[in-house]
């Protein structure tokens, strides 16, 4: 994939404008008008989730968020902004790696089978409103899943590249915004991963606020990017205007609600025994909430079924997590028994034994885990706790 | 592969004991299915035809209901003697059902209140799920079931391998879906972090919480959920309450409801718990 880090401007094509709501509209029936299906933040059921949007009035405007552990809350704010919420219950997981897939089918053939592979059609998405926080997550789930080459434990895992992953992700046209206000659980900043879209995007929005009319400088980070802008109606954008929106962006990067201890990886590795994980256990419902909300988390479970007659077989793989108890089932049962230890497989695999498989961290800062969990668990403070302890000695 | 399935159409019962029938019903309620599920086995046995004795034996008996008469217990082990596979359907065959809060209760007090000849009452002092009385093979959890598992569970048999019927929360099954939490998003207490996937998410997918009408989970925490509710505005009455419905007698379900609002002891000699093994 040719898409980079925001572009040089040697190309003739502009890498920036200024759009207004008229602007921001045309983005969307252009991106549709080229084949794209739009999928943006819309609210539905009391959240912003990632659902179709076919014009600008789709979007979430004058909405905001409240979050912290286990609560999410929309209130009114300014209605001229369409993105001053932040990450709602869903991610773009879904859309590149859904929840159910089926992987193949098989059908009775005399004395043998036949297996065929479905050959459904790669869905053309346009993700619109793409934070960095997920961003650098679908820089995670892209080595994960073999499609970018790392130096982690398992590299060369690109030999074995998801196709269909690989096929969805680069199919997809994405249209990044940088935060101009962060949640009450988002702690993307010390995770360097946001609020600031690094790259990997077409296109990138920054919400203009107090122009008392909807207004987002456009940037451009690819060439199909540059082009579309192209056919955009906005203006050139200025200093002023670059001026403006990096404020707001610092505006975010000042007001995280939460932020995550440094070097929590080593942290973790040398902490295995400690008491408060027994303490977390107590808390834990192990309904794996938590995994299933995390954009990097990829992990799924192989389903088989039959029709009656067992002449026709399906191989599904279904999004699973290391909270249930068959996850670790091998020869002779489940080896993750206790809610400790399961708690602990997935706090570790985030923040520390991911950096030696994918030379990454697992944790992008998005938030979604600790206000989506029903008990509101909160994996930054889990980690303060263990580093605080070491401190007093 | 060579084909495992006999050629002999296995035989189906479907038995019932204290409950509503809608457990039964599920597979009368398969409509676009019950052609090829009465092609693949032949129904041997089923309340809704006709009342015969128990002859058999069956390859697969299905066993709604649960266990609250001398006749039933004996009833059971009849069957179970008779059938190569006992598969169990519903919260009243796998926990007693609603009315295992007689369990909890003075029996006699209950008989002599709503009868009007008390002397015409054969009953034990409880009511309890069909594992506490013979080997069951496979439990599907619901109030009612779910069709789809159930038929799952008849094509898992009859093709010889494991049923698909996770044992996780109902948490998984709304982020499977798409659904937003409840609980988070609206403050609304609910029974999904402990109760067992399986309803197709009904409840949560229309802003309601789940009720826990299939059971505990897999390693339940009632404890902490508890605790949220309480967070969430429940008094310890409510919780109880909320626990001891539908699955009120399934172990994880008692102790909770009790750890909130613990029950006085039965009045009377016949209030005596009789609690079957496992129970
Ligand atoms: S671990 Fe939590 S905060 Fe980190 S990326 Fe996953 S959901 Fe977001
Ligand atoms: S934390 Fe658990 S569910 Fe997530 S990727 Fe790791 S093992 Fe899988
Ligand atoms: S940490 Fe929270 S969301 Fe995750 S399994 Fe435990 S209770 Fe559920
Ligand atoms: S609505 Fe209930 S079952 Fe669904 S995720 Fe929330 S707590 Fe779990």
């Amino acid at each position: 994939m040719e898409r980079t880090a925001p572009t040089t401007g040697r190309s003739a094509l502009p890498e920036a404008a200024i759009l207004d709501r008229e602007g921001l509209d045309a983005l969307i029936a252009a991106l549709r008008g080229d084949g794209y299906a739009v999928i943006g933040p819309r609210l539905r059921d009391g959240a912003i989730v990632l659902d179709p949007v076919e014009s600008a009035d789709d979007l979430s405007w004058g909405l905001i968020d409240e979050q912290d552990g286990g609560r999410y809350r929309l209130v009114p704010g300014d209605a001229q902004t369409a993105f001053s919420h932040t990450v709602g219950p869903q991610s773009w997981k879904r859309h590149l790696y859904p929840p159910r897939q089926t992987l193949w089918t098989g059908r009775r053939d005399g004395r043998g089978f036949t297996v065929e592979t479905p050959a459904d059609p790669v869905p053309h998405h346009a993700f619109l409103g793409v934070r960095a926080c997920d961003l650098a997550a679908m820089a995670v789930q892209d080595r994960v899943f073999g499609v970018a080459p790392h130096e982690g434990r398992s590299a060369g895992q690109e030999r074995f590249t998801d196709s269909g992953y690989a096929a969805r992700r680069a199919a997809a046209f994405i249209v990044a915004v940088n935060c101009g206000r962060a949640g009450g659980t988002c702690f993307c900043d010390s995770m360097g991963a946001g609020p600031k879209a690094a790259g990997g995007y077409d296109l990138a929005l920054t919400e203009l606020p107090g122009c008392g009319t909807p207004a987002f400088l456009a940037e451009a980070g690819s060439a199909t990017g540059a082009a579309l802008l192209a056919r955009l109606p906005g203006h050139a954008a200025g200093p002023q205007d670059r001026a403006a929106a990096d404020a707001s962006v610092e505006q975010a990067r000042a007001h995280m609600g939460r932020a995550m201890v440094p070097d929590a990886g080593p942290l973790l590795a040398r902490n295995l025994e400690h008491p408060r994980w027994a303490e977390v256990a107590a808390r834990c419902l192990s309904c794996a909430n938590c995994t299933m909300v995390c954009p990097t988390c990829f992990c799924t479970t192989v389903e088989d079924t039959t029709d009656l007659s067992g002449d026709h077989v399906e191989r599904w793989r279904r999004w699973d997590s290391c909270f249930t108890v068959d996850f670790s089932y091998i020869h002779g049962g489940a080896i993750r028994q206790s809610g400790l230890s399961r708690y602990r497989q997935w706090m570790t695999h985030k923040l520390s034994s991911w950096w030696e498989q994918f030379g990454t961290s697992g944790c992008t800062g998005c938030g979604r885990c600790i206000t989506w969990c029903p008990v509101g668990i909160d994996i930054t403070e889990e980690a303060r706790a263990i580093h605080d302890s070491e401190g007093r000695g | 592969m060579p084909r495992k399935v006999p050629k002999r159409r296995p035989k189906l019962a479907v038995w019932k004991f204290s409950s509503c029938d809608g457990c039964q019903l599920s597979l009368l309620d398969c409509e676009d299915e019950l052609l090829a599920v009465a092609d693949a086995v032949e129904i041997a046995y089923f309340l809704e035809a006709t009342r015969v004795a128990i002859h058999g034996p069956y390859d697969v008996s299905l066993v709604e209901g649960s266990i609250s008469t001398p006749h039933d217990a004996e009833r059971i082990r009849r069957i179970r003697a008779r059938s190569k596979v006992l598969i169990t359907i519903g919260a009243c065959a796998t926990a007693g059902g609603i009315q295992a809060l007689r369990n909890f209760r003075d029996v006699d007090g209950f008989v002599r209140a709503v009868y009007a000849r008390p002397d015409f009452i054969d009953t034990l002092a409880t009511s309890t799920a069909i594992r506490d009385h013979v080997t069951v093979d496979f439990e599907l959890h619901g109030c009612p079931i779910s069709k789809s598992q159930l038929l799952e569970v008849l094509n898992a048999f009859l093709n010889g391998r494991r049923p698909v019927v996770p044992p996780h929360s109902q948490c998984i099954e709304c982020k499977l879906h798409g659904t937003v939490c409840v609980m988070v998003a609206r403050g609304v207490p609910c029974l999904g972090p402990v109760t067992q996937a399986g309803c197709g998410n009904l409840c949560p997918r229309f802003a309601r919480g789940c009720y826990g009408c299939f059971g505990p989970k897999e390693t339940p925490n009632t404890a902490a959920l508890a605790k949220q509710l309480t967070a969430l505005g429940w008094r310890d009455a409510d919780i109880a309450n909320a626990f001891r419905s539908f699955n009120a007698d399934a172990e994880a379900f008692r102790r909770e409801a009790d750890a909130n609002a613990p029950l006085p002891p039965p009045a009377g000699e016949g209030g005596a718990r009789a609690k079957g093994v496992g129970g």
